[in-house]
């Protein structure tokens, strides 16, 4: 492919700490190969500004593959951008022409606090996975992985629950900030495998009751962490968690441990 | 201090079982006094944290991610090896064992290979217990792939995500303990010292990433599980915040280092595309089952690949190597890709590529895709059509990624693919309890350097990691804890932490007060170089005694012309960044050090001038067999301890795939 | 938790929505069927005596108060949940993603849930409210196919009628998939379904409801 050279302007959300006011700062950079990812784009702005003596601009990301979950930005009004099912890493510069503005902000949800700049705070997502969102078998004498065959078909929607990334576009995108998606993502792998289904009552009610005590907002079926989901989880599996919480709640064996 | 690997004594096969039949136990009431650190919560980490609260030990579990579900164990793609002999193919525990020891050419313990082995089929039950979905036939069954280096199926996936779901079900295992109490995790922490009382690691100083202070952690143990080193390479398959800070921080407490020079270099990642370049993405191994590897007969052909007819194509590996063709072990085929490459046949814009073409699969598969549904007489467009879709459900994702990162669709165009630093085998020398010579002190994983000798065989990481965390330490742990039920835990205001704090306290404030003119991220990117060119695929004498003097050089110069911006006390990524470089500023020379020592090739370490007339390389067992630990004795200053590694059960041979 | 707490929580909260709206769904339906007797342009016989009927029948007026409590509870806990939903974001987007996630009207229901809560108040002060006045203090039943053609013929009267059937169109074209989905229906297999005929609903009841003032305006229906 044809590669090329850009230069950009960049507006970007710039925020000490949680306790502190943001704002949008701009800044140009030139020279852009269209081969570059959009985070390599923020090294060479980083290093530019550590150059001219002024503080980096914070933002998270660590495998740059695409499957830790820790990128988060909302590029000109998308999360992780306009590519589909692209983590902002996997996001590459041939997308944009000379000339062109981005704007950059973070996650924003007040469950997500920002700690620096394009920085927030997810912990809220493990506390939902630590009040259901595993199986209770300790380490040890598990029996043999044959001796359960699963059926095939399940095995694999339950994997393309399962391979939610947790990185909290959903939350990002929706209008609400709810974290359906997330649950759902979560609920919908465990339960569709026979391993979880002892717990797939208390698991939903316990998720959901955290997910509340969370601050998350509530999911009202718009659709745009679907949209957004760089994993392509699927809203089926909001469908399935609010099947599984009915069940749990008016079956009446749903009582949580709290 | 001589070394003892502390392995049980009778035969192979049951040095592991009597072990643990025979070792002492913690009784309940006394687990929940003693105070565990687990140090990374990777594969290794969040399994043996998991684990150990499950057993009522307290935990305390640290990661510099945001989450402990981030750590890079959950890029693994291709799968994890499991001696379970379901698909009938003469596959053994003996057989995983011997494949590993012949992998890592003779370089590992057979010992504890032969352990790893032996647990490898109750890690997959383990995982499918805790929800992990791997990949099923339609009978419901399991499916298996086959991997590089062997003849058998054995290797358990989840399409190329299956380091993800396995270290999900891990973390999903830990978050239950932290909800539960027995486990308090510490995210956005970095640990920077090692505690030692009275020569034990009873603690642990780590950073507040979001706060900047620095905090004092007690434990009568310290698990370290912290991954392998391969960013000191600048360009790896690694994380960006994948660093050796907290093994080289207990190696400089008095941990020696095992073979640091072992690096392995894996064939297939997408290529160097500029000087942009922050990482290196990996494209699994088990892209090598279905896809073959070629390069042009004619040096310098600047033909389009498909445009190049088959006869002018040199499938050099199956050429070289009919035995295993494509697969076999990775650093044969780093190798052979850097001959061809070095040899002037090298594809693409950069010519340092080869060519990972799927084509012939595509229509194998829609043949018998054909041939399923009934159309006998499918023309090849119906055939190309089917195959590509079983090409897609098996790759989907890998291909996807591709697509993205170099904008070509390789379902069409072939791969282009050139090796990359993948995996450390070197790491913190640890004995058979994988406790390092530091009483207390354990390293775990990939951290440490045991079970794959020189080379690693693909989807064994995986299996190293569980194995270490969820079926080794429970019990070694738990062995010499019993001794310790009568320590109290120490308070943290013990001279020892105070020392400590204060020494990492002077380190970050003497780096912030360089205040020099160069980017932390240059200096690195210059390290990288030196690595890669002197200390890589291929290593001489020359240019790693040249490598030792321009890192020295290039330390130099870090700590008196780098410059940190912002504070101590904040949020701070450049400053995080900038010890986790000064660490491996240290660690390149010894990498080199030990590359210069080793003067014969094996597995991925391959010194050019021990190779055999075709290029192969060329072991030189009887200079050579052992391990190389090293111990820290001040600033470049390293003494070598040999751990010889005795066969009883295996006889090296030459390492042959042809 | 006992399943009543379970009406608290956010995904039963959201059960309230879906299953109040299933029921007002149902209501469209039956109203527009009664309403649809003035095409038959009898003189208003027949709408004259469904009319009567739903006026006057003793389980049809019960159901009425069902009716009345389900709306209002719809109405409440959605704008109760659009406020709380909207709270949790402090800080807003400096840009969105305007509709290229999410089409506009399904993040705008409460928005149109208002504009049809304001043509609601004109349309049962206009209609509902006298005649049941008249009815409880003894005056009887009033001709509603009269008033209607009265009422009707003011220019303004249709365009806000017009108006709020539009508003209610785009309100069911989010809302009848929404409740399903919330009810779990909304899997793979079904959800086509589900949206065509939502789709359809959408579209065709509303339209029915528009054409009767304008149909009386335009004199089409004497």
């Amino acid at each position: 492919m044809e590669h090329y050279n850009m230069n950009l302007t960049l507006k970007v959300w710039r925020q000490k700490s949680a306790n502190f006011k943001g704002h949008f700062e701009t800044f140009k950079v030139a020279g852009i190969s269209s081969e570059m990812s959009f985070l390599e784009m923020f090294d060479v702005l980083n290093e530019q500004l550590v150059a001219e003596g002024k503080e980096p601009i914070a933002f998270d990301h660590d495998c740059r593959e695409g499957i830790c979950g820790m990128c988060s930005m909302y590029i000109n009004g998308r999360a992780h951008g306009p590519w589909e099912q692209t983590t902002t890493c996997q996001l590459h510069m041939r997308e944009y022409k000379d000339g062109d503005t981005i704007v950059v902000e973070p996650w924003r949800a007040n469950s997500f606090p920002v700690i620096r700049d394009l920085v927030v705070d997810r912990s809220s997502f493990d506390r939902i996975i630590g009040a259901g969102g595993y199986i209770s078998v300790n380490t040890g004498n598990a029996q043999d992985a044959n001796a359960l065959p699963i059926d095939k078909q399940k095995a694999d929607e339950s994997f393309a629950a399962a391979t939610c990334i947790g990185c909290g576009a959903c939350v990002a995108a929706c209008p609400n900030t709810s974290a359906m998606l997330f649950v759902s993502a979560k609920v919908s792998h465990l339960a569709l495998l026979p391993q979880g289904d002892p717990e797939r009552n208390t698991r939903a009610v316990n998720m959901i009751n955290q997910m509340d005590a969370e601050g998350f907002g509530s999911c009202t079926n718009i659709g745009a962490c679907e949209a957004e989901c760089p994993k392509g989880i699927s809203l089926e599996n909001i469908a399935r968690l609010n099947r599984e919480y009915i069940g749990a709640v008016f079956s009446g064996s749903g009582e949580s441990k709290s | 201090m001589p070394l003892s690997s502390k392995i049980p004594s009778g035969p192979l096969e049951s040095k592991w079982k009597d072990y643990k039949s025979t070792c002492k136990l913690v009784n309940p009431a006394n687990k929940r006094q003693l105070e565990i650190i687990v140090v990374g919560t990777g594969l290794a980490g969040a399994s043996a944290a998991a684990s150990l609260g499950e057993m009522g030990y307290k935990v305390k579990a640290f990661c510099f991610q945001d989450s402990p579900r981030r750590a890079h164990s959950i890029a693994a793609q291709g799968g994890i090896n499991a001696a379970k002999n379901y698909q009938n193919d003469g596959d053994s525990t003996y057989r995983l064992f011997y494949d590993t020891i012949k992998g890592g050419d003779y370089r590992a313990r057979e010992g504890n290979v032969y352990r790893l082995a032996e647990v490898s089929a109750n890690i997959i039950d383990q995982c499918v217990a805790q929800g992990v979905p791997f990949a099923r036939e339609y009978g419901g069954l399991l499916s298996n792939r086959s991997f590089g280096g062997t003849q058998v199926q054995r290797t358990f996936y989840a399409a190329g995500q299956t380091g993800q779901q396995l270290l999900i079900g891990a973390y999903q295992g830990l978050e239950r303990q932290v909800s539960l109490g027995n486990v308090e995790m510490y995210s956005r922490h970095e640990m920077l010292e090692v505690v030692k009382i009275d020569g034990k690691a009873r603690g642990i100083i780590a950073r507040n990433l979001v706060t900047g202070e620095l905090e004092r952690h007690f434990g009568h143990a310290v698990l370290l599980c912290t991954g392998g080193y391969g960013n000191v390479f600048y360009l790896s398959t690694n994380a960006m915040g994948s660093n050796v800070t907290a093994a080289w921080k207990a190696h400089k407490q008095g941990a020696y280092f095992g073979n640091p020079c072992f690096t392995q270099i894996h064939p297939t990642c997408i290529p160097v595309s500029g000087d942009h370049q922050s990482k290196l993405t990996l494209m699994s191994e088990s892209l090598r089952n279905d896809g073959r590897i070629w390069v042009p007969k004619k040096q310098g052909d600047n033909r389009k690949p498909t445009d190049i007819p088959e006869e002018e194509r040199d499938y050099y590996l199956e050429r070289r190597y009919p035995a295993f063709g494509n697969l076999v072990p990775r650093d044969v085929a780093s190798r052979a890709a850097k001959e061809r490459c070095d040899a002037g046949y090298g594809v693409g814009s950069s010519k340092m590529a080869v060519y990972l073409d799927f084509q012939s699969a595509i229509m194998r598969y829609g043949k018998v895709e054909a041939h399923k549904q009934g159309h006998s007489g499918a023309d090849n467009a119906t055939i190309y059509k089917l195959g590509k879709d079983v090409v897609k459900e098996k790759y989907g994702n890998l291909f996807d990624m591709y697509a993205k990162i170099t904008g070509e669709n390789p379902y069409e165009v072939p791969m282009r693919i050139y090796p990359a630093v993948h995996y450390t085998m070197g790491g913190l020398w640890v004995d058979y309890e994988l406790m390092t010579n530091v009483p207390n002190l354990y390293c775990l994983g990939e951290a440490n350097f045991s079970d794959h000798g020189a080379n690693r065989l693909g989807a064994s990481a995986l299996m190293q990691g569980l194995a270490d965390g969820y079926f080794v330490i429970p019990y070694t742990l738990g062995n010499n804890l019993a001794d310790d039920i009568r320590t109290k835990a120490i308070p943290t205001d013990h001279p020892a932490f105070v020392a400590a704090e204060k020494e990492v306290n002077d380190r970050i404030t003497r780096m912030m007060n360089i205040k020099g003119k160069e980017s932390v991220e240059s200096f690195h990117k210059r390290l990288g170089k030196i690595m890669w060119d002197k200390c890589g695929m291929g290593r001489n004498a020359k240019g790693l005694t040249e490598a030792i003097a321009e890192i020295k050089a290039l330390r130099k110069e870090f700590w008196s012309n780098v410059r940190i911006p912002g504070e101590i006390k904040e949020f701070n990524p450049e400053l995080d960044k900038a010890g986790r470089v000064a660490d491996f500023l240290e660690l390149g020379e010894l990498m080199c050090i030990d590359a210069l020592n080793r003067n014969e090739s094996c597995g991925g370490h391959f010194r050019e001038e021990s190779q055999t007339e075709d290029g192969e390389a060329l072991r030189d067992d009887e200079n050579y067999m052992y391990v190389a630990a090293w111990e820290y004795k001040g600033d470049s200053q390293y003494e070598l301890h040999k751990e010889s590694l005795d066969y009883e059960v295996v006889h090296p041979s030459a390492r042959s795939y042809k | 938790m006992n399943w009543k707490d379970s009406f608290s929580t956010s995904i039963g909260k959201k059960l309230q929505m879906s299953l109040t709206g299933l029921f007002l769904i149902t209501f469209l339906l039956v109203h527009c069927y009664i309403n649809m007797q003035i095409f038959y342009n009898d003189g208003g016989t027949r709408f004259k005596e469904a009319a009567h009927f739903m006026g006057t029948n003793f389980v049809i007026r019960s159901v009425e108060l069902g009716l009345f409590a389900f709306l209002i509870l719809h109405i409440v806990q959605g704008l109760l949940l659009w406020a709380k939903n909207r709270s949790r974001r402090t800080v807003k987007y400096a840009v969105s993603a305007g509709n290229k996630t999410s089409p506009w009207y399904s993040r705008s229901m409460a928005l149109l849930g208002t504009l049809i809560l304001l043509f609601l108040i004109l349309h049962l002060s206009k209609f509902w409210g006298p005649n049941r006045y008249s009815q409880t203090f003894g005056a009887g039943e009033l001709d509603l196919y009269t008033m209607m053609r009265d009422e009707f013929q003011m220019t303004w009267v249709v365009v806000v009628y017009v108006l709020g059937c539009i508003a209610l169109g785009w309100h069911l074209l989010h809302g009848f998939y929404s409740a399903f989905q919330t009810l779990g229906l909304g899997t793979n297999k079904y959800k086509g379904m589900i949206k065509a005929i939502g789709v359809g609903f959408s579209i065709l009841v509303p339209i029915i409801f528009a054409l009767m003032p304008v149909a009386f305006y335009m004199h089409w229906i004497q």
